[in-house]
């Protein structure tokens, strides 16, 4: 059955609607508000994600509801929001005068010194300010974490961002107030079409559900799969490659599901790392201090597991975890679904077990049971927004007499793939768990591994602090009553 | 602001000076309305500019083909080094060595070479790419780790700076300790990347909206690239987003390019950098390679000290010159070297000529110190903190020998006893002290380590002529005040700093201020916003012009009113003219009717200071500024990653100006500062191509690296010895090696896995990496 084609792009911006009939793949959300709208509150520091000067809100719908969150609008591709509301700091333009809750805090806190980044503070703390009007620290932070300022070193920002709701309540606010008749207004232009705009080298695609996302791909195996644009954002900004044709995934209903069956947890190819993390944390609490340490809260909204999994990059940091808790994925060819050990998809460095014309469809993560130790530990320069210099994943089963009945220990940045370290393994299979064994095993991670130096590491680092993530689960999983890490939150994530 | 009244019965004006008035921009910054260059609503037909850069770090250029360039879509125009109408050179220092554009040879990895114009950046950006560039590649020099110091190439003349003989005194001396140090640099990362905007004027005129620190340097590299007079070329800038020294003359170079292509085309020109291309192709903080010999007793106290400051100057002069100077200047940091010797040594590579980067070689030089002086500590045992407290300059109004710096400039101002006293003790430092050795005992993995470093630093330029300044005030006839000078706005509240004195000097509210942007048509020959001298020079050209009215309107008022000038006073708001009062607005109005001038052009030059760099003696400082912090980290010794536990820091800025201001200079300037020495990593491959030039690579510091615990506080009696304005004190750059508290907090958490017996010799920046191999370091000598 053949969806209905539609030849615009419709969405929200701030209070008017937007039909788009004409919009090339790769126009960013950023240049499109700067450029054609003459938006130009919203700014550009980098152009990759990674600083949040260009920091709006997507109202999009989940389940009925409509949520916000922060995205960087430089990575962020126009082609994505149909049906969404953009949200820009020129919404929240004074009301007779005053200024919004979020913006007088940070005029009376002292929050801003250049104000080159303060557009993207504003509306980072104006949508944690929506989901948790008197945050923790910790919830401050975390929200801030896709937002760089150079001058203030942040404790300004930080004291306005703790009193917002000593300015106002958020039940007055118009995204609040206004939230059921925008709803209803994006239902309206969700006519359940495939939406196709432009021709020849500039088109993209949006694929009306997960048959039709397996039609268009059979018929255009080329193209680009876009789902968090987190990582393509960058082929265009900084790569200046070509996406046509882009097929954009993130709002296909089927793949942003996830639910749980016999302790098998399956996540849609389109749920992004904080929808997924939301629940994931809750039943693998060890994921839960993970996904504090990946990208900003922008990338975090945008950017999916199943995206992470798909480019085969060997420093994504889901691939190691997921492997070692024996995840399996799905991927589909038109109307054929195969499903195989997720760490048998990463062939090579840039290779990735996937046809012309397939996609990944979902993962399947089994829940550790009772008596299982499981830790992931990630290695970084920065502690938070920081790409991985090697990441360890530990999932443990002991035998009643103490030994180790299973391991599997997955790494990333230590091969051209994230990899099992299976000499280490299989060094310290039905061994005692004891830090003798742990020692005749370190010499194992020769065999496994020799990782590259490059500006993140070297690769004397990476061995020896691959080696050190080791020792350190063994001295976590043995009732050492030492602190074997540092933490930032005196209440640990 | 539509209406004004004036409160004519206010005790005090609002917004005067040693208030704590908002940042001016405030509630343009979170509404998204502070105009930033580029948000400048272009101009019909505004074409866009980009870059074509190198990509070998030294060659000659065998051939350029730029064929697929011009035809690209949307391209009207490529700009070579022939272009090019003036002078091919924008050297800062007058070297020329310096090109816009490379012309036959590169010298670095990211130059630019060409630059396209088209209708859109987009275009200009895909068209760059698409350049045939053949080189003839020669041998490069990308750092100066392995190179030998004394015969490298310098790019520029290198300064000594000796006092007593040192030689001797190290000879002499019952203990010596010779080591190096590997420093880092940084990169500014201003969040708005370099932008020039030029208008093509009439004539040979030509106007540049430009984010730029130093507009007057500006205004002459572009006409001295144009090959027009200065006065063709009018430089203008509101605000930057973030300057840190990077667009002190960093900015010229999209200045002119912007500039010779909008007079080539008759069309405005943008020439905005992306921020890879940005962090490429501008200059940086430098590396340095510090070797130290220090000489001292066997209480530690030093008896004489040689340095040699080998910095990275890149592969040109820029200010690396002055830079070096600056490190010497600060080698010292608050410590009597009673015999030194320091030499610098700005070494050409092949990278990005580095540049003014906050502090200015300063940080760097006390760098230098605070090694020695662990150094010291380690060797005779005792805490660090007992070191430096032992080497402090004489205080201020003792009356000792202790007080001649390596420069021969008498320390006549020194505070720091005080501030160190005052900040162990709410700091609890011995307290802590204790406590870190009990939780290391007991915590094998996670070390703890504390230190508490202070800063003094000198404030003035050491470029004699560029302690000048100048200001424009206006008053209209309804009594408001429209403020210029010539200090740039980057964030730091220089203007909000200057508005005030203003107010202050009328007795009017602020708001009856204007700020304006700054630009060359109205005070002209200025200096950079730069050495911490914002508020200092342009505080005082400001108070000279407002003073200048005012004695106009006190005369004016004295001779109608037939009364001595004295018995005319400026309240708030109003003046008391012998016993009436009268509005401001109402003499201003009156004094208007009676043809009195109301502008005036101020001016001020910093007095005292003087400086023979061939002699390496002088007043090099009007006075210093002073601080301290003390840092408590905790260290895994598995991964060498570390957390922030607490930071207490104790600053002075005199008199402060604005204390709120001030406050966010120095939790800025701090953060800023660890991020130098801990995360913020420049890394160059093989081929000499820089490999951390985007957010995702190069990491500053985020909200959840500042300690966790963050104790800011200023001096509540401390006022300049000087008469600066209002006795306040520079604040840009003090605050910043505030840093060194964490560097040494990590350093202290190192040594405790060898008991500290060994100084664990932390070179920075300290990232979990280099953190864990000096622990590696330690153990493996601990078991030797």
């Amino acid at each position: 059955m053949a969806a209905a084609i539609r030849h615009e792009l419709r969405f929200i911006l701030n209070d008017r609607d937007v039909v788009l009939t004409s919009v090339a793949p790769d126009q960013t959300l950023l240049d499109w508000l700067r450029l054609s709208q003459n938006l130009r509150g919203t700014k550009e520091g980098c152009a990759e994600g990674d600083c949040g000067a260009c920091t709006v809100l997507v109202g999009k719908r989940v389940g009925g509801e409509l949520v916000y969150e922060g995205v960087n609008a430089c990575i962020r591709f126009t082609g994505s929001l149909d049906c969404c509301h953009v949200v820009t700091v020129e919404h929240l333009a004074p009301n007779e005068g005053r200024l919004h809750p979020v913006q007088q805090a940070m005029v009376d806190f002292h929050g801003s010194q250049c104000g080159f980044c303060t557009p993207g503070f504003v509306m980072s703390l104006y949508g944690l300010w929506m989901r948790s009007p008197d945050p923790s620290d910790f919830e401050i932070e975390k929200a801030l974490q896709g937002n760089l300022c150079r001058c203030t070193g942040y404790e300004a920002i930080i004291r306005s961002a703790r009193a917002i709701s000593s300015y106002g309540r958020v039940s007055e606010d118009p995204l609040a107030s206004e939230r059921a008749s925008i709803l209803a207004r994006l239902a309206r232009m969700d006519d359940g079409s495939r939406v196709e705009v432009g021709e020849g080298g500039g088109r993209l695609i949006v694929p009306a559900d997960v048959d039709d996302l397996a039609a268009v791909l059979e018929a255009e195996p080329k193209a680009t799969v876009v789902a968090g644009s987190t990582d393509v954002g960058l082929w265009v900004t900084k790569m200046m490659r070509n996406i046509s044709p882009a097929v954009f995934i993130g709002g296909v209903r089927e793949l942003r599901s996830m639910s749980e069956e016999n302790g098998v947890v399956t996540i849609g190819a389109g749920v992004t790392y904080s929808e997924a993390f939301d629940y994931l944390s809750r039943r693998i609490p060890a994921l839960g201090a993970l996904v504090a340490r990946i990208g900003g809260e922008q990338v975090r909204n945008m950017g999916t597991i199943g995206g992470n999994i798909a480019n085969g990059s060997p420093i994504g940091d889901t691939p190691p975890p997921l492997i070692a808790l024996g995840s399996r994925l799905t991927l589909r060819k038109g109307a054929a679904q195969r499903t195989i050990p997720l760490e048998e998809f990463f062939i090579a460095y840039g290779k990735q077990d996937r046809q012309p014309g397939e996609f990944v469809e979902a993962v399947h993560v089994p829940v550790p049971g009772e008596g299982i130790h499981y830790a992931v530990h990630k290695i970084s320069k920065r502690r938070e927004e920081d790409i991985t210099a090697t990441l360890g994943a530990f999932h443990l089963e002991l035998a009643a007499d103490g030994t180790v009945k299973e391991i599997r220990i997955a790494y990333g940045g230590m091969a051209a793939t994230p990899k099992r370290a299976s000499a280490v393994e299989a060094a310290l299979t039905g061994k005692p768990w004891t830090e003798a064994t742990i020692e005749a095993a370190i010499p194992a991670y020769e065999q496994d591994f020799t990782p590259l130096t490059d500006m993140r590491a070297t690769a004397e680092y990476r061995m020896l602090a691959a080696k050190n993530l080791l020792r350190r689960f063994h001295l976590e999983t043995s009732g050492a009553k030492v602190p074997a890490r540092v933490s930032r939150y005196t209440v640990a994530a | 602001m539509t209406k004004h009244t004036s409160n004519l019965k206010a005790e005090k004006i609002v917004g005067g000076v040693h208030a704590s008035p908002r940042h001016d921009s405030a509630h343009k910054h979170v509404t998204g309305t502070a105009v930033y260059i580029d948000d400048i609503v272009e101009p019909f037909g505004t074409l866009h500019a980009g870059l074509g850069l190198a990509n070998v770090a030294h060659g000659t250029i065998r051939s350029m083909d730029l064929s697929a360039v011009r035809a690209a879509p949307g391209v009207v125009d490529v700009l070579t080094a022939s272009d090019i109408p003036g002078v091919n050179e924008i050297s800062p220092s007058g070297m020329n060595d310096d090109p816009v554009l490379a012309d036959g040879k590169v010298e670095f990895h990211g130059q630019p070479i060409f630059c396209v114009i088209a209708e859109t950046r987009e275009q200009a950006r895909r068209a760059a790419r698409l350049a045939k560039i053949e080189y003839e590649e020669l041998p490069a020099v990308i750092d100066i780790w392995d190179v030998d110091v004394e015969t490298h190439r310098q790019v520029t003349t290198p300064l000594t700076l000796k006092r007593g003989d040192a030689a001797a005194a190290l000879a002499s001396a019952p203990r010596r300790v010779k080591g190096r140090m590997r420093l880092g640099g940084q990169d500014h990362f201003y969040l708005e990347g370099q932008v020039s905007l030029a208008i093509p004027g009439e004539d040979e005129d030509v106007l540049v909206y430009c984010s730029t620190q130093g507009p007057s340097e500006t205004q002459h590299m572009v006409a001295h690239a144009l090959g027009v007079p200065s006065h063709s070329v009018a430089i203008e800038v509101r605000r930057m987003g973030g300057g840190f020294g990077g667009k002190e003359t960093q900015a010229n170079q999209c200045a002119a390019l912007a500039a010779i292509a909008a007079k080539k085309l008759k069309r405005a020109v943008k020439l905005r950098l992306d921020r890879d291309e940005d962090m490429l192709a501008t200059g940086k903080r430098h590396d340095f390679a510090i070797d130290y010999d220090v000489g001292f007793d066997e209480e530690g106290r030093i008896l004489g000290v040689d340095y040699t400051f080998a910095l990275r100057a890149g592969f040109s002069a820029d200010l690396s010159g002055p830079v070096g100077d600056r490190a010497l200047f600060h080698c010292d940091n608050a410590y009597f070297f009673p015999h030194v010797h320091a030499k610098s040594a700005p070494l050409y590579t092949n990278t990005v000529s580095n540049t003014a980067f906050r502090g200015f070689g300063g940080p760097q030089g006390m760098v230098g110190a605070e090694r020695v002086i662990d150094e010291v500590a380690f060797a005779v045992g005792k805490d660090p903190l007992e070191i430096r407290k032992l080497n402090f300059y004489d205080a201020m109004g003792v009356d000792g020998e202790r007080n001649i710096t390596p420069y021969h400039q008498k320390v006549e101002d020194c505070i720091i006893q005080r501030i160190v006293a005052e900040l162990e003790e709410s700091a609890d430092y011995a307290g802590r002290r204790k406590a870190i050795a009990e939780f290391n005992a007991g915590s094998p993995v996670v070390k703890r380590g504390l230190a508490l470093t202070p800063v003094k630093f000198g404030i003035s330029f050491t470029k004699t002529e560029s302690n000048q300044a100048g200001a424009l005030v206006h008053v209209y006839t309804d009594g408001s005040v429209h403020m210029n000078h010539g200090g740039t706005e980057m964030g730091q509240g220089l203007h909000l700093k200057v508005a005030q004195v203003v107010a202050e000097e009328f007795q009017i509210d602020l708001d009856r201020v204007k700020i304006t942007a700054t630009t060359t048509a109205k005070v002209p020959n200025t200096s950079p916003t730069a050495a911490s001298s914002g508020a200092d020079l342009n505080g005082m050209a400001a108070q000279d012009a407002a003073r200048q009215i005012k004695d106009r309107l006190i005369d004016f008022a004295a001779e109608t009113h037939q009364i001595p000038r004295d018995q005319v006073v400026f309240l708030p708001n109003r003046v008391r003219v012998g016993n009436e009062e009268i509005a401001f607005n109402e003499l201003v109005r009156q004094a208007y009717m009676n043809r009195i001038q109301l502008s005036a052009a101020g001016f001020y030059k910093t007095p005292k200071i003087h400086w023979d760099r061939a002699k390496g003696r002088g007043h090099a400082f009007y006075y210093y500024a002073y601080g301290a912090a003390c840092s408590e980290v905790s260290v895994d010794t598995l991964t060498g990653e570390y957390v922030v536990e607490r930071t207490d820091i104790l600053h002075d800025t005199g008199r402060s100006l604005n204390r709120a201001i001030d406050i966010g200079q120095v939790e800025g300037g701090f953060i800023q500062g660890m991020g130098w020495l801990t995360t913020e990593e420049l890394w160059w491959d093989d081929k000499g191509r820089l490999r951390t030039h985007a957010p995702s690579t190069y990491k500053i510091p985020l909200a959840s690296d500042r300690p966790k615990i963050f104790n800011v506080a200023l001096t509540n009696w401390s006022e300049a010895y000087e008469p600066t304005i209002h006795r306040s004190k520079a604040v840009g750059e003090p605050p910043l090696p505030l840093g060194l508290a964490v560097l040494h907090a990590l350093s202290d958490a190192v040594a405790s896995v060898a008991d500290h017996r060994i100084c664990p010799r932390l070179d920075a920046p300290a990232t979990p990496e280099r953190v864990l191999m000096a622990v590696e370091r330690l153990k493996a000598q601990v078991a030797k």
